[in-house]
């Protein structure tokens, strides 16, 4: 693998936690931003396990889409046939888990079945390709790692968020914005902070 | 024919996700605890916590690794008790219906208001404010924080005073921990005396607050042949495992605040 690779894959990466993030610039996955970033630990195990299925769904369609749907010229069927992979994918992954590591089992439980209609996760797979569409450099190692990028690039968002959303718990907050709307509010300051990483990857990777 | 081939695709990779996942299921199986199975199927599945475990399941779990005793299931009662007794292998667990008493007879005959409370109808929020508005610190608000606790419909609010159907409550604690004056506690149903008041006031503060509380003059402490009650800062105080149910301190007391459970 030659320096330029290596150079554009973090640029990816980069891209993908920073100016990309599914959350805080695309708006995906925005269900568990505002559902599961209450406490620290379960935003954390939330993310780790969005970042999982992120990754192993990418590494998944991303062949049946360039070797058996596109072939036939059925790129139409991507959003039914990736919905069905990610969710029997995210079973299998919830099987293995509950048998070779169970405390991780227990920590992720609830949320690995939530996962399997996270937009976030449906959004990076189906994404990838329109990148590989528009750039014939962008194959199967760089969505590896734009999807693991979005997967840190969540988690990063659900930190964040957990720890702004921690520190509200302690304000005195005006009666009618208790509750979600502040929460929301938040969330679009978090947001519009990611805003100003604009820019800054693309010098990185020139 | 164009339809055939998306069909077919798509049929095939479902197919697939569905073999796979059926493979692993089998291959990958967790076996499940047998015992704490047959546990969880016999306990009421009501999830409420009385045993100290996180529901049914936690309970289940715990008796079927020997943590926890068969009969802390106070909703299920005896015949539950003995049922997991049979399947831990344990024989059969004796275990005395218990239900929740309200320790006050406050109502609005015998209580005044010191104040005109206007604020939310609950007693928490109530008590909050200077204790509430009853005459009494000790005293029931009667604005039904127990009633709304209770999920088997056994507390009515009567006259201003939390009343207690002895049959229908499973003594699953909700209401003792919802009362914010701590008048409610969990006793075993059978013949005995319960004195209906928890006031800790002076004779002459109790009478003043109060037609019928406790003033803890000692009648029924001398009477009792059992020597099952005993009076503490100023209130009469049962041992339910000492009371005979003979109902002589009942008569004994001037108050009257003293009665009788059947069983």
């Amino acid at each position: 693998m030659d320096a330029q690779t290596i150079r554009s894959l973090v640029a990816i990466f980069l891209a993908a936690i920073l100016t990309e993030n599914y959350v805080l610039n695309k708006f995906l996955g925005i269900c568990p931003f505002l559902g599961v970033s209450k406490k620290l630990d379960t935003a954390f195990g939330m993310s780790c396990a969005v970042t999982v299925v992120m990754v192993i769904a990418t590494a998944v369609t991303w062949p049946i889409y360039m070797y058996i749907l596109a072939p036939q010229g059925l790129e139409y069927l991507q959003t039914l046939v990736f919905i069905l992979v990610i969710a029997a994918l995210v079973q299998l992954l919830e099987t293995v888990l509950r048998k070779y590591m169970p405390p991780l089992y227990n920590s992720l439980g609830i949320y690995l079945p939530l996962i399997t209609t996270n937009c976030a996760v449906l959004g990076v797979t189906m994404l990838v390709l329109e990148k590989g569409a528009a750039d014939p450099s962008f194959g199967y190692l760089q969505s590896l790692v734009n999807a693991f990028g979005s997967g840190v690039g969540f988690l990063v968002a659900m930190l964040l968020f957990a720890g702004v959303r921690e520190r509200l718990e302690d304000c005195d907050i005006p009666e009618t914005f208790r509750g979600l709307p502040i929460t929301l509010v938040a969330a679009s300051l978090v947001a519009v902070s990611f805003l100003g990483f604009n820019g800054v990857v693309d010098r990185l990777a020139a | 024919m164009e339809i055939v081939t998306p069909i077919m695709i798509v049929g095939v990779i479902g197919l697939l996700a569905g073999v796979v996942l059926a493979v692993a299921s089998i291959v990958m199986a967790v076996p499940k605890d047998e015992k704490a199975e047959a546990l969880e199927a016999v306990l009421p599945g009501a999830n409420c916590g009385a045993c100290g475990y996180s529901g049914c399941p936690g309970y289940a779990a715990a008796m079927a690794k020997g943590e926890a005793a068969p009969g802390l299931c106070s909703p299920g009662g005896a015949d539950v008790a003995a049922k997991c007794g049979e399947i831990l292998g344990s024989g059969a667990v004796e275990m005395e219906r218990r239900a929740a008493f309200v320790h006050c007879m406050g109502s609005a005959d015998n209580t005044t208001e010191k104040m005109e409370y206007d604020g939310l109808e609950s007693c928490t929020a109530a008590s909050l404010l200077n204790g509430g508005a009853s005459s009494c610190r000790f005293g029931c608000l009667g604005l039904g924080d127990c009633l709304a606790a209770c999920g088997y419909g056994a507390i009515a609010l009567c006259n201003g005073v939390a009343v207690i159907d002895p049959d229908k409550c499973v003594a699953c604690g909700k209401c003792t921990a919802a009362c914010p004056k701590g008048l409610i506690h969990l006793a075993p149903v059978k013949a005995m005396a319960v004195v209906r008041c928890s006031s800790c006031d002076k004779g002459k503060a109790t009478m003043q607050a109060c037609k019928v509380g406790c003033i803890g003059c000692m009648k029924c402490q001398k009477t009792c042949e059992a020597g099952a009650i005993t009076v503490k800062n100023g209130l009469a105080v049962v041992d339910p495992a000492k009371c005979t149910g003979c109902g002589k301190c009942a008569e004994a007391c001037p108050r009257h605040v003293i009665t009788m459970e059947r069983a």
